[in-house]
């Protein structure tokens, strides 16, 4: 041959090498960052949140429903954690589905298996390098999303102390901390879902039912959500990481289900993403025909996460002392009673009133579930009470009577509220009078007028307390 | 450097219950341009595919420039190509996807410029790739497999959708590659193609090959041809055909005054001499069917979707 061939990496004859790791991830980031879908993605990501949490922070009607919604105009840190619970439903799965869930079908669809295959020469480098450029960009996207709507919290409406879920206040520096930690959290299960979103992409070939895996998956748990599930079926989904940051905003912090849902989310990422990467090195490149069948997609991947799941059922169990549904009348007046003398003392401050301590309160509650009407004397609950199964569970139907002391004074203050506590353990307390105590009147603080801390407020049981 | 490129002795390769590939021989020497024809299903995909390391014979030998080739993605380097139409992606630019491929396979920048001005698509190189023509993403996919500066060229139906002129450059290219001594293995469902740009060709029919040789060779195998005939005087035209040795008069209608005629070419010969000393003058006479497009179709049975039990043996083709 006469051409001078300077281009030829190696001599004649030589074995060929497959490209390099970097090269290979450099190119599926440039693929995945070339579709118009993704950067409309990433524009959405940047800008939604952020205006949403500035929007929404001037106005007077507030989100009560998710937590700290109510608070979104008090604290500029209640906005990202707002849009963290709103994402963990819905946002970070149809993410992880149009990214992960495309990352291999989209070849399938442009018919490029064998030009890359034979480009890179090594299936285990394309799976590596598209598996690690589909983390690369959910995990751009999820830090759009929260720096967006941190920002957007701050500059709307500032960097304030926040009320936790347990009526602590949490300083500006402190709250700014568990932000970050909060959405540390929720990468493990929002990769959780991208691995399913691989092994979908990786099954269904072309047909968008592999696309769309993550999306379905994420639809199954909201449903799954709202049974009456025991807590230890609850704990053992990793979508329960995407609930369980909520506990690092009480204090102390729940951390039990946080370690638990962190475990089980670890453990979905890497069978998933097993099962993803021993389908696609076994897969046959020459078969355009790749649009996968449901036998496949229930073989190689619905079948073992189901074992997982129940393995992760046995271990949570076996390891944890959960039982029934995790919500019990001692662990919810235990609570009650806690967020309700930090509020009282906070209460107490903003009305510049005589400063009071939450010992000195001696707090204690009565709930009842059903109706039942509440014995108002008794501030403790006997083992008969307590064995009593209609006295468990959640329920909107819960009503409880809180005593406490006023230092200085024999008199006992009470006051009943109402609450709705959701199986996930988090409760909505509303005052049910006194009016004076946890009725609906604004307080003028330092920032503007507040609501009454004691009017509604969010509390979280730790489902993993252990029991008495 | 070795005279050859390719070497197969008995490549069979089975899909299942399919046997795409049934004892495959193939030598290509370095510098030609070898044609791979055959009916829908044959096996030219396969067996190309095979040629760039898709996938590996199930029994059999396969030799690329030199290098016995036993595993999937074994190939050596200085094979390129493509197969089942180029691999391009719509949302990159022509110079993006062939940079792409240059940075994977470590082949130097100025490489992409050569490649893009071979195919004469540098106008185009900064257009999204999405809004090509089937003829231009050939082209581009020609570029790609350009890159390395190939020793074995595989192309799969690479004029497929080109215009003239697209495909008197692509044409070019490939015949200028030959000649600095490239081997280039394309296929293509169209016969004039093959005659056009190769000197060997290959007839794969159900995985079998049916014949493989010069192009000369092939068109000798088309048997008995049938010419249409036009002719100063069509009536006596007719009555010198029928009289004529070795020659058979069809009754295929014809819509002017042209008839056909069926013989071997020296009983066509003799026919033409007759007429003219009969002193009728000959205006036209032409192969209805061209001799590679009969060959193939003698080969491989008239259509090309027939059972494997109907298609010509080996025997059939020498
Ligand atoms: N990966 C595969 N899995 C199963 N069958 C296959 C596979 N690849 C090819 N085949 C089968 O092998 C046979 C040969 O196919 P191939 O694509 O090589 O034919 P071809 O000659 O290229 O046909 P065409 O002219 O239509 O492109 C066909 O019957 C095809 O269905
Ligand atoms: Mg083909």
């Amino acid at each position: 041959m006469s051409a001078p061939a300077p281009a030829r990496p190696t001599t004649s004859g030589a074995a060929p090498l497959p490209a390099s790791f970097a090269r290979t991830l450099r190119f599926e980031l440039v693929k995945l960052i070339a579709q118009w879908r993704i950067r409309v993605i990433l524009l959405c990501c940047l800008l939604a949140p952020g205006v949403f949490v500035a929007a929404t922070g001037q106005q007077t009607s507030l989100p009560a429903d998710t937590v700290f919604g109510r608070w979104m105009a008090l604290s500029g840190w209640a906005g990202p954690l707002v849009v963290l619970a709103f994402a963990g439903v819905w946002a970070l799965p149809l993410l992880t589905s149009l990214v992960a869930g495309d990352v291999f079908a989209i070849e399938d669809r442009l018919g490029t298996w064998r030009h890359l295959v034979v480009t890179v020469r090594s299936p285990r480098r394309i799976f590596a390098a598209k598996a690690l450029a589909s983390l690369i960009v959910v995990l751009t996207l999820m830090i759009a999303i929260a720096l967006s709507a941190t920002l957007g919290g701050l500059l709307g409406v500032g960097s304030h102390p926040l009320v936790g879920l347990d009526g602590h206040m949490f300083g500006a520096g402190d709250v700014a901390g568990r932000v970050l930690l909060a959405w540390l959290v929720v990468v493990l299960p929002t990769l959780a879902y991208a691995a399913i979103g691989l092994l979908g992409s990786v099954t269904m070939g072309r047909s968008p039912i592999g696309l769309l895996l993550p999306a379905l998956l994420a639809l199954l748990v909201q449903v799954v959500q709202m049974l009456p599930l025991p807590a230890v079926v609850r704990l053992a989904l990793p979508s329960n990481t995407f609930l369980a940051w909520r506990g690092l905003f009480t204090s102390p912090a729940q951390t039990g289900p946080i370690v638990v849902g962190l475990v089980v989310s670890l453990a979905w990422v890497v069978l998933a993403t097993a099962l993803a990467y021993r389908l696609f090195v076994r897969r046959d490149f020459t078969d355009l025909t790749n649009d996968g069948s449901a036998r496949r997609i229930a073989v190689g991947g619905l079948l073992p996460l189901a074992a997982l799941t129940a393995v992760s059922v046995a271990a949570v169990a076996v390891l944890t002392p959960v039982t029934g549904s995790g919500i019990t009348r001692a662990t919810l007046q235990d609570s009650l009673s806690t967020s309700f003398s930090r509020l009282y003392v906070l209460q107490t401050a903003q009305l510049h009133r005589p400063a009071v301590t939450e010992a000195a309160m001696q707090t204690a509650s009565t709930c009842t579930k059903g109706g039942l009407a509440a014995t108002s004397t008794t501030s403790t609950t006997s083992a008969a009470d307590a064995a009593d199964p209609t006295q468990t569970g959640p329920g909107n139907d819960w009503r409880c009577i809180v005593s406490w002391h006023t230092p200085g004074t024999t008199f006992v203050g009470q006051a009943t509220f109402q609450l709705d506590v959701t199986p996930d353990g988090r409760y909505v307390a509303d005052g049910d009078g006194p009016k004076e105590v946890n009725g609906s009147f604004p307080i003028h603080t330092a920032q503007g007028d507040a609501p009454n801390p004691l009017w509604q407020f969010d509390g979280l049981v730790d489902l993993l307390a252990p029991h008495r | 450097m070795q005279d050859r490129a390719i070497r197969a002795r008995g490549i069979t390769k089975s899909f299942g219950e399919v046997v795409a590939l049934d004892g495959v021989d193939l030598d290509i020497p370095t510098g030609t341009v070898h044609g791979l024809v055959g009916p829908n299903g044959a096996g030219k995909t396969t067996l190309l595919g095979m040629l760039l390391g898709l996938s590996s014979p199930d029994r059999g030998e396969l030799e690329i420039l030199g290098c016995p080739v036993r595993q999937d993605l074994a190939v050596p380097d200085g094979v390129a190509g493509f197969v089942d139409g180029p691999g391009l992606y719509p949302a990159l630019t022509a110079r993006k996807n062939l940079r792409a491929v240059a940075a994977l396979r470590g082949y130097p920048a100025w490489s992409v410029e050569d490649a893009l001005g071979r195919v004469g698509l540098s106008d185009v190189a900064d257009d999204a790739v999405r809004g090509f023509s089937l003829g231009m993403r050939q082209r581009l996919g020609l570029a790609a497999a350009l890159l390395g500066d190939p020793r074995l060229l595989v192309l799969d139906e690479p004029s497929n959708g080109l215009d003239p002129a697209g495909k008197r450059q692509v044409h070019g290219t490939i015949a200028d590659l030959a000649a600095q001594g490239t081997a280039v293995i394309l296929s293509s469902h169209r016969m004039d193609d093959v005659g056009a740009l190769c000197s060997e060709v290959t007839l794969l029919a159900t995985g079998r090959v049916v014949f493989s040789g010069p192009l000369s060779k092939l068109a000798a195998e088309s048997g008995d041809l049938d010419y249409r005939l036009l002719t100063s005087d069509p009536t006596h035209a007719r009555s010198v055909a029928s009289a004529a040795e070795e020659i058979a008069l069809l009754d295929g209608a014809t819509d002017d005054d042209a008839f056909v005629v069926r013989g071997a070419v020296p009983a066509m010969d003799r026919l033409g001499a007759e007429l003219v000393r009969a002193g009728i003058a000959l205006r036209e006479l032409a192969p209805v069917t061209p001799p590679l497009e009969a060959a193939f179709l003698a080969l491989t049975g008239d259509t090309p979707s027939e059972t494997p039990s109907e298609t010509p043996s080996d025997e059939d083709a020498r």
